[in-house]
């Protein structure tokens, strides 16, 4: 499989890059010399094979429902580019 | 005082503890060491110098009356992606500017509370993803090695070149790292140094900047065998706040490091031969099998049959983890903002303008193979390959292995902007190819030094172990680094 122009630019909107026009066909023969390197894995035969969820053979732990956490909203924004009253501001989403 | 910098971390300690010197004489020496050469090889993106003092006066406080924990008064280095409360934690990316984290990572908190020193944040490839420390904002760190009669600026490997560089320069007694393809291991083969990533679930994640949740895992870059096997064990351990944490005891590994290999059945794969394997890393395995052998191992021929699947299901596996952790640097609640028309679009220029190219390429490929219509083709079947890789090494020491032996990198470190390496991602990508097999498996490897290439730079071997006996492979180690012949100190031109 390999991508073309559009693929790329749609990709970037998936990942919310912004890309250049002037960059698109780099990064389609960069993603396709990885997929073409990807492609390889075809030639495994993998009938039957459960694909891996945990590497080391455990369940995941459960703990009592209690609230172990909270009150830093200060903390919590405190890295924020913008921020008032303990919320994050952003642009307008909605009119 | 300067020599201080040139003790081992153990005869550090130890020096520490019986008050040959303080904590801030050491200290201090270090501070200086990293003033002087950092502008030439930039391994520290930021140094604290004014905590590191506190930390090591307080050292000196405990130290006087016989009291401090196993690290006392010992000055470390820290990779950039571990959370260290109020200090710089930026991944060395862009997108990071002027965040300080409000909280500490469970394995620095350790480290602390083991009474070490930080000295600083070290530099590394953006995120973690690379193999030459040249992807990073802070800009490529220069490896301490120079090839015999040349000038030429190196590579020390990545992504964890700035904790290697730092180690081999004596900047630091030791470093923390974090390994999620080799990030360990190459950049100690390429220094010098031994570096060591444990069993995935050693090491809590908790507060490391994720890259590939499934992959990654925090280990030390150390100048000995003994000094990673004591950091090691100061950085182990269950740790509620990370779910795949493994609730196990930790050994004493540095019990294990003079342990010898008497009765161990070291395994060669055959499939770690590849074609065009240049003669002196041959030669340097078949070496250190012989010192293996004459210190009492056995050695087996084994078969790995899925190894050359473990570098693309990585290229898969990795970048689609990545994709979704790099999520959230958006603009919003950390680092960069760039303004945009709408929110959509502030994402966009914020993203397109704090992550480097590197960065956006593995986002973008993951992002590709996570999309509908190839999830099944691309995901789905590079875990199902992982399966056939984990399975593999599972027969081997079903079998009686208690070890794996391999080289830990196709070459010594190369030059900065290598051509051929820039103009194809993939040549870049293969440095890992011996490294990322154990990633993919979750087992433990080791890189310790064993050899120099014909320009006299630098060569390791690995040790793959079981899961969880990384003493094995600190026992294993040792003869190696025993055998070796030493001279695995790079000449001060800096």
């Amino acid at each position: 499989m390999s991508v073309d122009a559009e693929t790329v630019r749609r990709i970037g909107r998936l990942a919310r890059i912004h890309i250049d026009e002037d960059q698109v066909e780099s990064y389609r023969t960069e993603l396709n010399s990885i997929l073409g390197f990807v492609e390889q894995l075809n030639e495994v035969d993998v009938e039957g094979v459960e694909p891996m969820t945990s590497v080391m053979p455990m369940s995941l732990r459960r703990r009592e429902d209690k609230v172990t956490d909270g009150d830093q909203a200060e903390k919590i924004v405190a890295n924020a580019p913008l921020s008032e009253d303990n919320f994050f501001m952003v642009p307008k989403v909605v009119e | 005082m300067s020599d201080l910098t040139r003790l081992s971390l153990a005869a550090l300690r130890d020096g520490l503890k019986a008050k040959e010197f303080t904590s801030v004489e050491a200290t201090d020496a270090y501070l200086s060491a990293i003033e002087a050469a950092n502008p030439k090889l930039n391994p520290y993106v930021a140094v604290t110098s004014d905590q590191a003092r506190d930390m090591a006066r307080a050292s000196d406080e405990k130290l006087q009356k016989g009291k401090g924990g196993p690290l006392e008064g010992v000055p470390l280095g820290i990779k950039d992606l571990f959370a260290t409360k109020g200090a710089h934690t930026q991944a060395a990316s862009h997108i990071l500017d002027h965040f300080l984290p409000e909280y500490e990572s469970t394995i620095t908190q350790q480290l602390w509370n083991h009474g070490a020193v930080m000295l600083g944040k070290l530099n590394m490839d953006e995120f973690a993803m690379g193999s030459s420390n040249e992807t990073s904002y802070y800009g490529p760190v220069v490896n301490p090695w120079r090839a015999e009669n040349s000038n030429k600026d190196l590579v020390p490997g990545g992504s964890s070149g700035g904790s290697a560089a730092a180690t081999s320069a004596w900047l630091c007694a030791a470093a923390t790292a974090t390994d999620t393809g080799g990030s360990i291991r190459q950049p100690a083969a390429f220094t010098g140094t031994v570096g060591i990533k444990p069993t995935y679930g050693r090491c809590s994640r908790w507060g490391v900047v994720a890259f590939a949740s499934s992959l990654d895992q925090a280990g030390p870059i150390a100048r000995t065998v003994e000094d990673a096997a004591i950091m090691l064990q100061s950085m182990s351990g269950f740790d509620p706040k990370d779910s795949t944490s493994v609730d196990l005891a930790v050994p004493d590994f540095a019990a294990a490091v003079e342990r010898g290999v008497k009765g161990v059945t070291i395994g060669v794969p055959k499939e770690y031969r590849m074609d065009g394997m240049p003669a002196e890393i041959e030669k340097l395995w078949t070496q250190g099998l012989e010192w293996l052998k004459a210190e009492g191992a056995t050695v087996r021929d084994i078969s790995l049959p899925h190894t050359k699947y473990a570098l693309p299901a990585y290229y898969i596996v990795a970048p689609a983890e990545a994709s979704s952790n790099l999520a959230r640097y958006d603009g919003v609640k950390y680092g960069l903002r760039k303004t945009g028309k709408d929110i959509t679009d502030m994402y966009e220029q914020t993203r397109a303008a704090g992550f480097g190219r590197e960065v956006k390429r593995r986002v973008m490929i993951g992002t590709y193979v996570l999309s509908a219509g190839y999830y099944d083709a691309y995901y789905v079947r590079a875990q199902k390959v992982r399966t056939l890789i984990k399975r593999d090494f599972e027969q081997a020491f079903n079998d009686g292995i208690d070890a794996i032996l391999t080289p830990a990198t196709p070459s010594a470190a190369f030059g900065i902007a290598d051509q051929d390496m820039a103009a194809d991602p993939i040549k870049m990508y293969l440095n890992d190819v011996f490294t990322v097999t154990v990633n993919m498996a979750g087992l433990p490897g080791i890189a310790v030094p064993a050899g120099k290439d014909t320009n006299g730079l630098p060569l390791g071997l690995q040790l793959i172990g079981k899961p969880f006996d990384e003493e094995t492979l600190f026992a294993a180690g040792r003869v190696i680094e025993k055998a070796n012949g030493g001279g695995f100190e790079p000449k001060v031109w800096w």
